[in-house]
Parts: C-alpha cells; sequence; structure tokens
C-alpha cells in the first residue's frame, strides 16, 4: 500500500539523531511488547509480513507521531483482534472473556525460547526457473497494489541491473494476506542514484532494493 | 480496526507535541499491561518465555557478535572470502558467535566504494549480529533520507567521505540482511582478533561510521 511507512526519499523529516549510549529499551513496557510479538509470532498467530502489514495501516498521523514499539503495540493488538484472537471487549475489559482460539504452533515455552532466536527460513523450492540473470536490465513495474508490497514507491518505473540472485523466497504480498507462500525468485536490483533523483542527485550514490520477480519487467 | 486506532488518535491529539509526555506513556503502559494480561489469562504466551526473549535481547544478543565477524575477516584471508561469498554459511563455522539465520550478505566497504544499510519500508537489521537497531535506526530521518542524501544522513555522524568515493545504499526490503565489513584501520598490524573487536563500533557495520583508529577512547 502507499502508506507513510514507505518513506524512501521522502523530505521534510530533519537530522538523524544518533543516542550515545542508547539502552536496548527505553522502557520496560517496550521490552513486553516485542516479547509478545516474537512469542505470538512463533506460535503461529501470524506472520511476519502479516505482522508489517497492520503496522503499515496505522493511520498516517498516529504512525508518525509514535515511538517504535507504540507501533508494534497498535499493530499486535489490532492484528490479533482482527484474526480472533481476542475481542474489543477483552481489550476494554483487560481480561479474558471468550474461549482461546488455538495457536497453529501452540504457546511458546521458556525453554523453546532459545530455538526461536534464530531467523526463520525464507528460502522455498523454485516453483519455476529464474526468468532474470545476473547482470539483466530490469525495470520495477509501476504498480500500486493496495495491500501490502515490498516494493518501495521510490523505485517503481526505474531501470536496473540485477546484481545478485538470492534463490526462490516466501513471497510477502502474498503471505501477508495468508494467500500461502507462493514463493518467487529475489534479486538484488541496483539502480542509479541520478536515475532516482534526477540530474541533482549524488552522482557517486548506488541504492539497491531486493526485489522479488513479479515487481519487475525485462528493460532493454 | 478503525475503532481502536481512532480511540488512539483521539488520545494522541491531546497530548501533542509533549516530549515523553508522562500521561501519554502510562496511558500506553496501561494498555501494554492489560494485553499481557489477556494473552496469558488465554495460556497464549507464558510470561516466563517472555522474560527469557527479553534478556536474550539484552544480554546474548548484540555488536559484540559481529565485531568478532568482522576481526575474523580482517585477520583470516580464507574467512573473510567464505563470509563475502555465503556470510550465513561462513558465520555458522564460527562456533563462538550466536547463531546466525540463513540470508545474511557481508558487503565490504574499499577505498573506492562505501556501503550503507537502511530499511526504508520499516526496521529490517542483522538482529544476530548486531543487536536490535538503535532508535534512529528506525525513525523516519534515516529511513527517508538515507536512499536520496546519503552524504547528508552522515554529516548527521559527523562521518565525512572521500568527494568520489562510490556510496553503495542497500534497503533490506526482503529477509535478506546485511552487515558492512568496515576497512581495517591503519595501525593495527600484527593485533590480535580480540584487539581488533574492540574496534568495530556497530555504527561501521551500519556503514554509518568508522571502526575506532588505535588509541581512541572507546
Amino acid at each position: 500500500m502507499n502508506g507513510v511507512h514507505d518513506m524512501g526519499g521522502m523530505d521534510g523529516f530533519g537530522k538523524v539523531e544518533p543516542e550515545p549510549n542508547e539502552p536496548v529499551f527505553h522502557e520496560e513496557w517496550e521490552s513486553r511488547v516485542l516479547a509478545m510479538v516474537r512469542a505470538m509470532g512463533a506460535a503461529g498467530a501470524f506472520n511476519i509480513d502479516t505482522s508489517r502489514f497492520y503496522r503499515e495501516m496505522i493511520p498516517p498521523h498516529v504512525y508518525l507521531s509514535s515511538s517504535y514499539y507504540k507501533k508494534w503495540f497498535l499493530g499486535l493488538e489490532e492484528m490479533l483482534i482482527e484474526k480472533g484472537y481476542l475481542t474489543r471487549e477483552e481489550v476494554a475489559a483487560g481480561h479474558a472473556m471468550q474461549p482461546a482460539k488455538a495457536l497453529k504452533n501452540g504457546k511458546l515455552k521458556r525453554d523453546d525460547v532459545e530455538r526461536t532466536m534464530v531467523r526463520g527460513k525464507f528460502a522455498r523450492p523454485a516453483p519455476a526457473s529464474a526468468k532474470f540473470n545476473i547482470g539483466d536490465r530490469v525495470r520495477a513495474k509501476n504498480i500500486h497494489p493496495a495491500t501490502h508490497t515490498r516494493l518501495p514507491r521510490y523505485v517503481r518505473g526505474h531501470v536496473g541491473v540485477v546484481e545478485l540472485n538470492h534463490g526462490c523466497h516466501v513471497f510477502p504480498d502474498s503471505a501477508a494476506m495468508e494467500l500461502g507462500e507462493n514463493p518467487q525468485w529475489l534479486y538484488t536490483v541496483v539502480f542509479e542514484g541520478r536515475d532516482l533523483w534526477g540530474e541533482d542527485g549524488d552522482p557517486t550514490l548506488k541504492v539497491s532494493i531486493d526485489a522479488f520477480e513479479p515487481y519487475l519487467d525485462p528493460a532493454s | 480496526m478503525r475503532l481502536i486506532f481512532a480511540a488512539m488518535s483521539h488520545d494522541h491529539d491531546h497530548h501533542h507535541h509533549h516530549d515523553h509526555d508522562h500521561s501519554e506513556l502510562s496511558e500506553t503502559e496501561l494498555r501494554v499491561r492489560a494485553l499481557e494480561t489477556i494473552l496469558t489469562e488465554k495460556g497464549y504466551v507464558e510470561p516466563a518465555a517472555l522474560d527469557a526473549i527479553i534478556q536474550a535481547y539484552e544480554i546474548k544478543i548484540g555488536p559484540h557478535n559481529g565485531a568478532r565477524v568482522v576481526a575474523k575477516a580482517w585477520t583470516d584471508p580464507a574467512f573473510k572470502k567464505a563470509l563475502l561469498e555465503d556470510g550465513s554459511k561462513a558465520i555458522g563455522t564460527l562456533g563462538h558467535v550466536s547463531r546466525v539465520g540463513d540470508h545474511l550478505v557481508v558487503v565490504e566497504n574499499t577505498p573506492a566504494r562505501h556501503n550503507m544499510v537502511v530499511c526504508t519500508l520499516c526496521s529490517c537489521y542483522p538482529w544476530e549480529m548486531l543487536g536490535l537497531p538503535p532508535v534512529w535506526y528506525k525513525a523516519a530521518p534515516y529511513r527517508s533520507r538515507a536512499v536520496k542524501d546519503p552524504r547528508g544522513v552522515l554529516a548527521d555522524f559527523d562521518v565525512t567521505l572521500p568527494k568520489d568515493i562510490e556510496i553503495r545504499v542497500w534497503d533490506s526490503t526482503a529477509e535478506t540482511r546485511f552487515l558492512v565489513l568496515p576497512m581495517r584501520p591503519e595501525g593495527t598490524e600484527g593485533w590480535s582478533e580480540e584487539q581488533l573487536a574492540e574496534l568495530v563500533t556497530r555504527d561501521s557495520m551500519i556503514g554509518t561510521g568508522f571502526p575506532r583508529k588505535p588509541g581512541a577512547p572507546s
């Protein structure tokens, strides 16, 4: 979706502000939110793409004025309600009132935590051969799906070069909507900075994205 | 979706632009606690498991993992070659570094090219190598500007690059993760891996900084 989360190339947000000796968490509740997201994800309540989509659906003015973990919290709560794990009445009451819904992988136990600290595997067997080779010129499609996509706006319509082939991976656009993994070839595609930002762009800049095959057309 | 989000925005309007507004934070805190209570009561989460997750992020996982990988690459050419070919596989051979998932790509800084990593869409970051990302990495100024004006972003870190060096920005738009292999500082000939690891900063592995110089305060 063309949401405010798709920030590449936007102006006006000001300076980057590094924080010396930044703590891992600034508030205790942030750590609880992170842990709940990880635990419910490991239990199979949602996949990572669905959770990203719920954060992207936070209205722009709320998104921009909420801290990072506040966005995680808002996305988590809404997602769990919409997926039927809780009800709005329960949230309002602050207590369980309805029977639980079964979790695909079961509750995450303390002893299984370490196992879940390693990232999941997203590579899948290829359903077809790759359409593009390293060095091919490709154009990022001018598409504007209203649902989740990982093709940022700033490259759409622009021509780049395929630099790496990462194999076939779970396709976020399908997984986010719970339409299955629909594996697709994944490439690193590199763009010239001036192709993206015009003549005033930094001539020394190259920008790459990792693009799934359905995002790309051949270019001459 | 609308109900809750609408309630949120209403709440927010009352507290507009108050830095660290206490009432908003405590309201959030109450909501987070309520959610954990519900999830626990429904049997979805085990609070001890949540504690263990938090502990892992606070203690075990951090930039010290990435620093050891970088230091090893600086001293062992065969490892460096393997690391650049397949980051996940090469790191997997190091018993002393935390386990790493698939799809880690290590990109090397050279005198001709400086690499920088961003996630414009959210906050993708090599957690296992660097820990949880800092706030600035996840915030709008970095995410918006890194792909358009990386030299301007680097200036915010007091980092200046030679005028004609290529800047390559890697936008982490999939489940691949990128780790920058910075250049080894001069004046470190004969140093051990352990000594070298002390020079490797988190930001040098994101591409928004350089390793410390020998003798600089850590």
